[in-house]
């Protein structure tokens, strides 16, 4: 492969925002889990743990709680709004004023036909589900002071609330409150505080557990409305609850508790909730919790998604069960101005555009060159609105850049002479393009890809005196899906697109019309392009598989075939963060550069058909470990043939978290 | 360490109709050690002088007769003998003469006559030695004891016999050979005369060299009595590769070594030939030379020089194999020095022994060395000195351990003569070692040459603790005698003379058992002495402000403590019965225990630094860097 003069960038300060709520579907096997910033994400646990949508996040909208109803997303927050979620346009479908203040709770009855809501001012509502909106019900007796968390029994008769001191139960039917079971607050100086119940769990035995800010976990006799234990599990706040027949309670201190429904000694027949586990996987607040048929997932203040698999669920050594944090988005934030050696950053409110820095040294592999001009941030750019950036990109040549929000597509020109840049808003742009999930422009700079709805892609012709609608691009299958991957050809000939539906189409840009779908595999793509000179398109998937389908022939290449037939090697398939870039080297066109999150690694086509090399991939991969590279955002190849590495570490973003609760800690 | 130098060659070879023939018969040594007489296989005999590498003569038998045996040159007579024709009066096997000897004839059947009393009897009858179908393979002639042997070896149906004949008695020993594998037979034999024994070496075609050694007084062989069994030892086994041995030949060098022709080069590849010589006591190889062409089992040995028939010629190679030491044959150094720019003084490179030292450098110090024996010491010294300067030291290191003999041997011999610089100056090559010299150490001794001595003790790697220990007890000794002293910490008074050379003794390498019975031979007041003088070294060398004085290679902390252990194991219970020892017990107790308890104290925080060690030491990475990196 040779000697590569490497960029390596460390100066994109990507944050991401703490976790604040998560809801799993179990039907589906989704994962929804909201942010600080509002920002929705969808991670498809039976693909691999894939983080197949994100919706932007919206100033003002902070989300606090999310709800599953069937395939449906409903979240409420302290806007006092409940919003159900368009998971095919990703954005909010419609939002519902609840008037009762800010929204604490969302929870559904297992029936999946009512919704309740807890409010600041003491009420519960009930929304009935309706097929294309949510129609407020009723009230339940209103309390004095707010309701904080909710829970139905699965009979969808009773409801308990969490409240300050106090849970309340609710007759669902006749909004009535049944009992009330009073909280005792903490020892000492915390005598005088209210004890905010942050969760409640109502089990089928008409169990109670709710979980406060006093520490404890109590359990409850929900028929007769007596405490029946209590777990003391922190000093600090126990924030999260999750159910049935084992339990987990997150703490302000970062851990994981759980609790299992089982006879204390083994010949006992009565059983009893006891204390099982602790897992510390956070370093800050368990804000977040969710129990899969198999894994504990925890999120929260740092950021990380946290997948646990429970040993005794999983077969053992296996990748199922394997620890997972999921710390970057699985798509890319980074985009390169390949001539113009730029790069821009996406951030949720702004973008930033960067000239690259030059050395003229010579060096031996290792060597760092001196540094003859300093890389130079160009532009930062503040997005308009309320809503944040969903997508941008940069044109190759560096004259372009466009962003997209829910609500605009924004395109600008950019004119850099070397010292000075202006940057100019194109004013009139078509109508037709409204928002765009994925942008992205071809080679020549000459052509604008956004996609849009139903996975069409609109195509705007560039110039310098006008932006011309050109064309919209559709596929024949009739999906609803997003795009979410999107790569045109260097020669100008082909544009490819990959939906959450798995599809990948191809079009000819020549014909503008659909070319061929390549047959849909099982796993989401994660990352596509197509090669230069054979036009041959490869792709990456969730599980790890790579493919390689020529347009030409419309089929799997032979070597593509060679591979699915000897299988991967079991090190490439085991890690776990997906590729989410891939390019080609145009000094020898049978290698591939790849990366994930904790590698890059270069693929030789020819060597993988007669055995998968993974000895030089994992061989690179200890390169990369060896120049002390770590949580690659980006990896892509300049015009000059120089490779950019966009770090990011984990160490940097840690450090920007807030304080964890101070704990005493053995020698500090 | 042997060496085969660059060889010429003394004459092409006349290719017999026989490919697997070299076309020599014999080669025997003439008048002197620079001229040979080589016989070919069909008509002619040619005198050489080797060193001009020119026919002096040529002798050609008549056409329709052939020689039949190689000629010989009859040093009594000035006269050369060859058989034609197998012919005297019964069938000739071979004629033999060595210098100092009688040329003998041996009969195919196993008589053997003196050439006078054949000649003056032609038609006597010749008896038969040999029982039927015992036929001579190959035979030679020995002077040992100033009576001359005739070594002969014989088959029979598979069986080998070695008989050893005494022309002159009559007499004959028959010995039977020790069967190797089923169907070999020894490919070649040599035999030499060494302390009262007969040395037969022979190599048999598995490439195995055995050994056995005969008395020359053995006792005479009754009629029809058996074949005694000739007890054998196996030198060594030669690496053969695959499939047995065709044509080669071991001739015995010296009594440690030995040269192989036809043996593969255990480094170098198969289908290459080379002459190699060994060293039979470290069974090392010591020195290789590829010989281009085929190779035809046949080596000869006169006056330093090997005589190899390869290819389209004879070739002449001289060699050299000094008196070896364990030292030089394994290139063994002395513990790890505290100077980097000792070179390294013996190498050890089986493979790679290629050493070529021209003619006029081997003149020189064969010039060198007549004159040591006789010359004035100016002279002498004048003589090494244009030798030192003249060559590479490499190459020159055999000659210099003779060098160094030679002016010790005359050194002993001759009170007054002494080359004191000399001896520094050739010491100071690092080619020698104590084995190669063993009496230059005492000898430097016995002249009150402490300098010389240090230099030994400090270049020498090989130095028996009985001479270590000689030296220590005589600085401890003249530093009795002297009064000029170093007053120590303790206010204890050190003679500065064994101060000095002290030092050295202690940094030789010995080995604890052979040292401590010389130890115990010190009286308890040279004890107490040295036990001072080491107290004092380890307590300034503790301190860390003596280490650099002086200039002098100064020992470790280890080595001082060593001794101290080693001298007090020695003599501990005398020291504990000797009232001027309590003192300095004593303070060695309570020193000692001081220094155990910085030293737990020390590993303790070592313990806590070496967590530190574990942290990797994570380059610092600001926020841009352009890097060169290798993808592969």
């Amino acid at each position: 492969m040779g000697e590569f003069k490497v960029h390596r960038v460390r100066f994109f300060d990507y944050m991401p925002s703490a976790i604040r709520a998560m809801a799993f579907n179990s039907r589906t096997e989704r994962l929804a889990l909201s942010r600080a910033d509002g920002a929705l994400e969808v991670f498809n646990f039976a693909d691999s743990y894939f983080q197949e949508k994100v919706i932007p996040g919206q100033d003002g909208r902070a989300v606090e709680a999310l709800c599953w109803v069937r395939g449906r997303l409903f979240s409420a927050g302290l806007n006092g709004e409940i919003t159900e979620y368009d998971l095919e346009n990703l954005r909010p479908k419609y939002t519902m004023e609840a008037y009762g203040g800010p929204v604490w709770t969302i929870c559904s009855n297992s029936q999946g036909t009512h919704l309740a809501i807890g409010c600041e001012d003491g009420t519960v509502k009930i929304f009935e589900v309706l097929e294309e909106t949510i129609r407020f019900q009723r009230n339940l007796d209103r309390q004095k002071g707010r309701i904080i968390s909710l829970s139905w029994h699965p009979s969808g008769a009773l409801i308990a609330a969490g409240m300050m001191d106090m849970i309340k139960v609710f007759n669902a039917e006749s909004g009535h409150a049944t009992h009330r079971l009073l909280v005792e607050r903490g020892v000492g100086a915390s005598k005088s505080r209210e004890v905010v119940v942050w969760s409640v769990a109502f089990l089928s035995d008409h169990t109670i557990i709710s979980g406060d800010s006093a520490g404890k976990v109590q359990v409850w006799d929900g028929v007769t409305g007596t405490l029946v234990r209590t777990h003391l599990v922190t000093k600090w706040d126990v924030l999260a609850l999750s159910d049935e027949s084992s339990l987990l309670a997150g703490t302000s201190e970062g851990t994981v508790v759980q609790f299992q429904f089982i006879s204390s000694t083994v010949d006992q027949h009565d059983k009893e909730w006891v204390r099982t586990r602790t897992f510390k996987n956070h370093t800050h607040d368990v804000r977040a919790l969710a129990h899969t048929d198999t894994a504990v997932v925890s999120g929260g203040m740092d950021t990380q998604l946290v997948v646990r698999p429970l040993l005794e669920k999983v077969e053992k050594n296996t990748q199922e069960s394997a620890l997972r944090k999921i710390a970057f988005p699985h798509r890319s934030l980074v985009s390169c101005g390949k001539k113009a050696g730029m790069l821009l950053f996406q951030f949720h409110g702004h973008l930033e555009l960067w000239r690259l820095g030059e050395s003229d040294g010579h060096g031996k592999p290792g060597d760092s060159l001196p540094v003859k001009r300093k890389p130079e941030k160009l532009i930062q750019l503040k997005r308009k609105g309320d809503d944040h950036i969903c997508c941008s990109a940069l044109s190759p040549c560096g004259g372009w850049l466009a962003y997209s929000t829910i609500s605009s597509v924004r395109l600008y020109r950019l004119q850099y002479n070397g010292s000075n840049i202006s940057i100019t808003k194109v004013a009139k742009l078509p109508k037709v393009l409204r928002s765009a999930h994925q942008l992205c422009f071809s080679s020549d700079s000459s052509k604008l890809f956004a996609s849009t709805t139903h996975s069409s892609v609109i195509i705007i012709a560039l110039s310098q005196s006008e932006c011309k609608y050109l064309h919209t691009l559709r596929p024949k299958s009739g999906t609803r899906q997003p795009v979410h991957l999107m790569s045109a050809s260097e020669d100008g000939k082909w544009l490819a697109t990959a939906n959450s539906d798995c599809e990948i189409h191809v079009y000819s840009l020549h014909k503008l019309k659909l070319h061929c779908t390549v047959p849909v595999y099982s796993s989401c793509p994660t990352a596509m392009a197509i090669h230069p000179t054979t036009s041959n398109l490869v792709m990456v998937h969730a599980d790890q598989q790579i493919f390689e389908y020529s347009l030409v022939q419309k089929e799997y290449t032979e070597w593509s075939r060679k591979l699915q037939k000897q299988g991967l090697h079991h090190l490439w398939l085991a890690r776990d963060t997906p590729i989410t870039h891939l390019t080609f080297n145009p000094r020898n066109p049978a290698h591939i550069i790849m990366h994930d999150t904790y590698m890059f690694c270069i693929i030789d086509q020819n060597l993988i058909c007669k055995t998968f090399q993974v000895r030089s991939l994992f061989g690179v991969k200890l390169q990369t470990m060896a120049y002390h590279m770590e949580h690659l955002l980006c990896v892509s190849l300049l015009e000059d043939h120089s490779l950019v590495v966009v770090e990011r570490p984990l160490l940097d973003i840690a450090s920007q978290l807030p304080a964890p609760v101070r704990q005493k800690k053995f020698a500090t | 360490m042997a060496a085969l130098y660059e060889g010429y060659t003394l004459c092409g070879l006349v290719q017999a109709q026989n490919q697997s023939d070299s076309g020599i018969q014999g080669i025997e040594s003439e008048r002197d050690s620079d001229h040979v007489v080589v016989t070919d296989s069909t008509r002619s005999v040619t005198l050489y002088k080797v060193s001009d590498q020119k026919p002096l003569g040529s002798w050609t038998v008549k056409q329709g007769q052939t020689l039949t045996c190689s000629a010989v040159y009859n040093s009594h007579t000035k006269e050369y003998v060859a058989v034609s024709d197998n012919k005297v009066s019964s069938d000739v096997w071979r004629v033999h003469s060595v210098p100092g000897g009688e040329p003998v004839v041996l009969f195919q059947r196993g008589a053997v006559r003196l050439l006078d009393s054949l000649l003056s009897a032609p038609q006597q009858p010749v008896e038969e030695v040999l029982a039927q179908e015992e036929a001579i393979r190959w035979s030679t002639t020995v002077i040992a004891e100033a009576a001359q042997f005739v070594i002969f070896q014989t088959e029979q149906k598979g069986d080998h016999f070695l008989y050893l004949q005494r022309p002159n008695l009559n007499a004959v020993q028959r010995y039977r050979l020790e069967r190797e594998e089923p169907g070999l037979s020894p490919l070649s034999f040599s035999a030499s005369y060494r302390d009262k024994h007969i040395n037969l070496l022979y190599l048999y075609p598995n490439g195995h060299v055995y050994q056995s050694v005969v008395s020359v007084r053995g006792p005479g062989m009754e009629e029809e009595a058996q074949a005694l069994p000739l007890p054998r030892n196996l030198l060594f086994a030669l690496p053969v590769g695959e499939g047995l041995l065709g044509a080669a030949s071991a001739l015995a060098l010296d009594e440690a070594h030995v040269a192989v022709v036809g043996v593969p080069h255990p480094s170098a590849g198969a289908g290459k030939d080379f002459l190699c010589i060994w060293n039979t006591n470290f069974q090392t190889l010591q020195a290789g030379k590829e010989m281009s062409g085929k190779i035809y089992g046949q080596l000869w040995s006169y006056s330093s020089k090997l005589f190899i028939p390869h290819g389209k010629s004879l070739s002449v190679i001289p060699y050299e194999c000094p008196k070896s030491s364990l030292a030089s044959a394994l290139g063994k150094l002395r513990q790890a020095r505290t100077e980097g720019e000792m070179r390294k003084i013996h190498t050890n490179n089986n493979t790679e022994i290629k050493r070529t030292v021209s003619h006029l450098s081997l003149c020189y110090t064969s010039c060198t060395l007549s004159s040591t024996s006789t010359a004035p010491v100016e002279e002498v010294q004048r003589e090494v000195e244009g030798l030192l300067s003249r060559s590479d030291i490499q190459e020159l290191q055999p000659s210099v351990g003779q060098l160094a003999s030679s002016l010790v041997s005359r050194s002993v011999a001759d009170p007054a003569f002494y080359t004191p610089g000399t001896l520094a100056q050739l010491v100071h090559t690092q080619c020698l070692c104590h084995s190669v010299c063993p009496d230059l150490l005492l000898l430097a001794l016995e002249r009150k040459d402490y300098f010389l001595c240090q230099l030994c003790l400090q270049l020498f790697p090989d130095v028996p603790e009985a001479v270590t220990c000689a030296c220590l007890k005589t600085f401890i000794r003249c530093s009795e005698k002297l009064s000029i002293v170093v007053v120590d910490a303790q206010g204890a008074v050190l003679p500065t003379v064994f101060f000095q050379h002290g030092l050295e003794v202690l940094q030789t390498a010995y080995s604890d058992t052979f040292l401590l019975p010389h130890l115990k031979d010190l009286s308890s007041q040279q004890v107490i002495l040295f036990l001072q003088y080491l107290q004092f070294l380890y307590l300034r060398y503790s301190q860390d402000t003596f280490t650099q004085t002086h200039g002098l290679r100064s020992p470790t902390l280890t080595q001082i403590m060593d001794w101290v252990c080693l001298l007090l194991d020695a003599h501990f219970t005398v020291l504990v019965m000797t009232p001027e020892a309590k003192g300095l017990l004593l303070n060695l107790h309570r020193f000692v225990k001081s220094q155990v308890r910085l030293f737990s104290e020390l590993g303790k925080i070592e313990g806590s630094l070496e967590e530190l060690q574990k942290i990797k030491v994570k380059k610092e990475v600001g926020q841009y860097s352009i890097e060169v990196i290798e993808l592969f």
